[in-house]
């Protein structure tokens, strides 16, 4: 999968991305720019339409000169990475015990009737995609998920219908 | 006595602001200790005699956890917390996050002042967004004031700190995995020894805390070590923020003393919805194991009382389930839980969370043999103790808890093919 294509670095990414790629890389010290990986795969994962494709991970890869292999392991071992495309909205669903024991079943029931697909699809025209997710710790509002970077707690079925037709 | 601590902002309007913080004497001690110069050895001593015991789970004297950095050795030291909150149950960082941002600042601080530490980090996890956003603003407020950066307050000590956002990993809250992810790599624990104290993050001394116990330094500080020690009981200092959800009229999060009634907390929670009876409390995350819910009535929050009763305090995360519940089916999603989210470095933890979840499934489901109970303890048995990090003991602690407590029931499945509780 690697490629040794050299590329100019300057040159990947556009200026936004690029730009906030290189505040996180100035947190930490100069000979550790591996460690903004996790934040440089987020960053270009938000600005692809919420998943990473090779090439991309592979540009990241050089642009913090890190072995493409070490970038993959990253991408692959923490859930909130995207290997495949998702939808505009990616709803995710805590189901762990306190959401559980709280009916986190019937929202989940009642997503997957609504939107006509089951976790880990999307819908016909990309707008939503499903994922199930462990205990994002908010248990105090169970049952709760988590639509993009917010978090929607003490879901019921009206509420849930209400929030996504909030959403563009 | 509530909300002493950790979450004594929590009136304010907007306490999260630096300006909310101060009118509150926020960042006083600090001030103190940079002009007086204060002996770091008195801090720790300070911090020793408070009685603070980690807040992350492990309950470790964070007093004692400082004193391993040998404060004079050359180079780099960290100071690193532990934001990744991620035991189910837990959801107590976030709010101090949310509501009290500068007192884990101020805190953090103070720790690199003791252990003569420069750099600190705050590993968020990636989920918490909004915590994020406002840990990042105060640290904005902080530099600002003079609070970060370089000769604080002209006291010739420099702290810069940053936040680290995590990707999704339960595992990445074990301290080592964590100093692992903060250098760019999958979250996979390291082996101890060498410890972090003289091996850490970037191959420096580092320690790690968790953000409740960060938070709580100023207050022990500006107080005394004794007034923190007096809030609680007898080895364990303190107040203690509880996390507690589950079959409850009123979740949420309670800063109250360490050795309060269970009751008293539930009767703080609003008590059992819909007047249904208590039937079991997992009383500090989802590792620590189950204890009936009659049992637990007569307890206290502390951590003798709840180790006393076979189980553990942990993170603080209560979780009350009532009588409609059927314990299979609980042990069914944690277990499957820890499977998913062992790190699959060492072969008792792969495969025997591979293991504990598909035999606790095929009971749930009805396909449970006669053997699948003695399976259970054996598996179990085979993990504990035996890999690289807790989250093996986390995985089997709980299996062993339900099976010592509900064995019935578990009986039943396998007999009967279908729950011995109706809503099940
Ligand atoms: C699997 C696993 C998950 C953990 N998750 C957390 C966590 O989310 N937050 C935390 O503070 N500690 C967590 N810990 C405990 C840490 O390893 C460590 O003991 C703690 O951060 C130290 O801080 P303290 O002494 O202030 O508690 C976890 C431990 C294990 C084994
Ligand atoms: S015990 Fe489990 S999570 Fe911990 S290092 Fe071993 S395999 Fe990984
Ligand atoms: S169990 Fe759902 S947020 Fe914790």
């Amino acid at each position: 999968m690697s490629t040794s294509v050299v590329k100019d670095v300057t040159e990947l990414f556009n200026p936004e991305v690029r730009a906030e790629i290189d505040r996180w890389v100035a947190k930490y010290p100069p000979e550790w720019k591996q460690s903004a990986v996790m934040a440089a795969l987020r960053i270009v994962q938000d600005d692809n339409g919420g998943w990473l494709t090779t090439d991309l991970m592979n540009d990241v890869a050089a642009y913090l000169d890190m072995p493409a292999i070490a970038v993959y392991e990253v991408a692959t071992f923490y859930s909130m990475y995207e290997l495949k495309p998702v939808g505009k909205h990616k709803v995710c669903v805590c189901t762990n015990v306190s959401c559980m024991i709280n009916n986190a079943d019937t929202i989940v029931e009642h997503l997957e009737k609504r939107l006509g697909i089951t976790f880990g699809e999307v819908t016909e025209d990309g707008k939503f995609s499903l994922k199930e997710v462990e205990c994002l710790g908010a248990c105090g509002g169970a049952p709760m998920m988590q639509v993009g970077k917010q978090y929607y707690e003490n879901l019921t079925p009206e509420i849930v219908d209400a929030i996504l037709e909030g959403l563009e | 006595m509530a909300n002493e601590v950790c979450l004594r902002t929590l009136d304010l309007e907007r306490p999260w602001l630096l300006e909310q913080y101060q009118s509150r004497g926020g960042y006083e001690i600090l001030k103190k200790v940079l002009t007086e110069k204060t002996p770091p050895d008195e801090i720790i001593e300070e911090v020793k005699k408070s009685g603070l015991r980690g807040r992350g789970g492990a309950g470790f004297p964070t007093g004692l956890k400082w004193s391993f950095i040998s404060r004079n050795a050359p180079g780099q030291k960290f100071v690193v917390c532990n934001s990744d909150e991620g035991e189910p149950g837990t959801f107590k960082d976030r709010d101090i996050i949310r509501y009290n941002p500068h007192q884990l600042i101020e805190g953090m601080i103070l720790a690199g002042y003791a252990i003569g530490a420069t750099r600190g980090y705050n590993y968020i996890r990636g989920e918490f967004w909004e915590p994020y956003e406002r840990f990042e603003h105060a640290l904005e407020e902080a530099r600002k004031a003079g609070y970060l950066g370089e000769n604080l307050l002209g006291s010739g000590f420099d702290f810069e700190l940053h936040s680290h956002l995590g990707a999704g990993a339960y595992i990445c809250g074990e301290e080592t995995a964590l100093l692992e992810s903060v250098e760019g790599k999958k979250g996979q624990p390291r082996y101890k020894p060498p410890f972090p104290a003289h091996f850490g993050l970037y191959g420096c001394p580092t320690i790690t805390n968790n953000t409740e116990s960060l938070a709580s330094i100023p207050m022990i500080l500006e107080k005394g070590g004794e007034w923190f020690s007096d809030i609680g009981v007898k080895n364990s200092g303190g107040s203690k923020l509880f996390s507690i959800s589950g079959n409850i009229n009123n979740p949420g999060v309670f800063e109250i003393p360490m050795g309060t009634p269970f009751s008293k907390l539930l009767e703080m929670a609003g008590g059992m919805k819909d007047g249904r009876k208590i039937k079991a409390v997992i009383p500090g995350g989802s590792s620590a194991p189950v204890i009936p819910g009659d049992q637990m009535m007569e307890l206290t929050m502390d951590y003798d009382a709840i180790a006393g009763a076979g189980s553990m305090l942990g993170s603080g995360a209560v979780v009350v389930l009532d009588d409609t519940n059927c314990m299979v089916k609980v042990l069914d999603r944690m277990s499957y839980f820890y499977h998913e989210e062992s790190c699959g470095q060492c072969t008792p933890c792969r495969e025997g969370t591979g293991w504990l979840y598909r035999v606790v499934h095929r009971i749930e489901t009805g396909q449970g043999r006669q053997e699948d109970l003695d399976l259970l303890d054996d598996v179990a048995g085979k993990i504990s103790g035996k890999t690289i990090c807790a989250l093996g003991d986390a995985a089997a602690m709980p299996v062993q808890g339900m099976l010592r407590h509900f064995r019935d029931e578990f009986q039943y499945h396998i007999d009967h093919k279908r729950c011995m509780v109706g809503a099940g």
